[in-house]
C-alpha cells in the first residue's frame, strides 16, 4: 500500500519536470563544450533580437531565421567567440536593429533617454499638481479677517 | 478659459491618430522592414554551386557588371507572384542572378523549367549561409550590386513595376552608366 503510494509520488514529479521543461520556449537543444559557453548562450539568446519577428527574442521566435542565428550563436560560442564579436557579427548583417540593447548614439539618445525623461516629466505634472491643489485648498479656507466677522456673527446668535 | 483646458487630451488624442493615420496609410508600409546593414559594403563572399550543375562559384565569378541578386525559394509564394516580372527584366536585358535560399534542388529546377529561367546564374545557397551573411530574413529579397560588386540597395519583398519603376530602376540606370 505505502509503496504504490511512493510511486504514484514520483510519476507525479516525473510529469512535473517533464512538463516545466517545456515551458522554456522554443529552442532547440545544443551540446556546450562548457558550462560558462552555456551560460552565454543563454544570455546573448535572450538580448539578440529575431530579425522578422517585431519584438521576440532568438529564445522565444520560431521563425527560420532565428533557428538559423540560433545555430550560429551556438557554433560562435564553441568556435571560441567573444560577445562582443558574436554581436559584431549579428550587427554586421541585420544592423542595430538586432540588438535588444543597441548602442548609445545619435540616433539611440531618445531610446536610452525617454525612460527617464518622461519619469522626469511625470514627476513634474505631479509637483505641479499637487501645488496648485494645496493653492486651491488654501484659498478655501477663510481668512483672517472673514474669521473674525465669522466669529462675530456666531457671538451674535450664542 | 479653464474648463478648455479639459479638452487637451481629446486634441492629443486627435493628433496622435492623425499621426498614426499618415504613417499607416503610406505606400509600401511593412513594420517588418529593416533597413539593410550592407549598403555600400562588398557583397560577402562564398562558394557555392548553382541549382544545375556543382561547379563552384565565388563573389568575383558574378560581378564584374551591375545584377539584380534575387533571393527565392520554391517554398516562397510570393516568388511565384514576382517570377514572371523577373522573366520580363530578364528579357529587357536586366542580369540577373539567383540565390535559390535553403530550398529543395530538384524543385529548384523544374520551378526554372516550368516557368522560365530568367537567371544568368542561379546559386544553390542551400544551408543559407550566404543569405545570412547578406542579412536576408526572408524570400524574396532583391539586391542591387554594382559593377565593382558592391551592395547599393535592397528591396524587401515582391519586385513588381511599380517597385522596378519608381524605386530600383532609378538606382540600376545609375549604376550602369558609371
Amino acid at each position: 500500500m505505502k509503496s504504490l503510494c511512493h510511486i504514484k509520488i514520483a510519476i507525479f514529479y516525473v510529469i512535473l519536470v517533464t512538463i516545466s521543461s517545456a515551458a522554456l520556449a522554443v529552442v532547440e537543444t545544443y551540446e556546450f563544450t562548457n558550462k560558462e559557453g552555456r551560460k552565454r548562450y543563454k544570455v546573448l539568446v535572450d538580448e539578440l533580437r529575431c530579425p522578422k519577428c517585431q519584438n521576440q527574442n532568438l529564445a522565444g521566435s520560431n521563425s527560420p531565421i532565428a533557428k538559423d542565428l540560433r545555430r550560429e550563436l551556438h557554433r560562435m560560442i564553441e568556435e571560441g567567440n567573444d560577445d562582443e564579436m558574436i554581436k559584431e557579427f549579428m550587427v554586421k548583417r541585420y544592423g542595430n536593429f538586432v540588438l535588444y540593447k543597441p548602442p548609445l548614439d545619435h540616433n539611440t539618445i531618445i531610446l536610452w533617454s525617454s525612460p527617464a525623461l518622461i519619469g522626469f516629466i511625470a514627476l513634474l505634472v505631479a509637483f505641479v499638481f499637487r501645488s496648485r491643489q494645496a493653492k486651491v485648498a488654501h484659498s478655501e479656507s477663510l481668512s483672517d479677517q472673514e474669521k473674525d466677522k465669522l466669529s462675530k456673527i456666531l457671538d451674535q446668535y450664542s | 478659459m479653464s474648463r478648455l483646458k479639459l479638452f487637451i487630451p481629446l486634441l492629443m488624442f486627435f493628433l496622435l491618430a492623425g499621426l498614426f493615420l499618415f504613417a499607416l496609410s503610406r505606400e509600401g508600409y511593412n513594420p517588418q522592414d529593416l533597413p539593410s546593414a550592407l549598403i555600400d559594403r562588398a557583397l560577402p563572399d562564398f562558394s557555392l554551386s548553382t541549382i544545375e550543375s556543382d561547379e563552384l562559384l565565388t563573389a568575383s565569378d558574378i560581378t564584374g557588371e551591375v545584377i539584380l541578386l534575387n533571393v527565392w525559394a520554391t517554398w516562397c509564394v510570393s516568388c511565384r507572384v514576382e517570377h514572371p516580372y523577373l522573366n520580363k527584366l530578364a528579357e529587357q536585358g536586366v542580369k540577373i542572378v539567383g540565390i535559390d535560399y535553403k530550398d529543395d534542388r530538384q524543385k529548384a529546377m523544374q520551378w526554372v523549367e516550368k516557368l522560365g529561367n530568367p537567371y544568368a546564374v542561379n546559386l544553390f545557397d542551400v544551408d543559407g549561409k550566404l543569405g545570412l551573411d547578406l542579412g536576408v530574413y526572408g524570400a524574396p529579397e532583391s539586391f542591387l550590386v554594382d559593377k565593382k560588386g558592391v551592395i547599393r540597395y535592397k528591396h524587401v519583398g515582391v519586385v513588381d513595376d511599380r517597385v522596378w519603376v519608381e524605386t530600383i530602376k532609378p538606382i540600376y540606370d545609375e549604376l550602369t552608366a558609371q
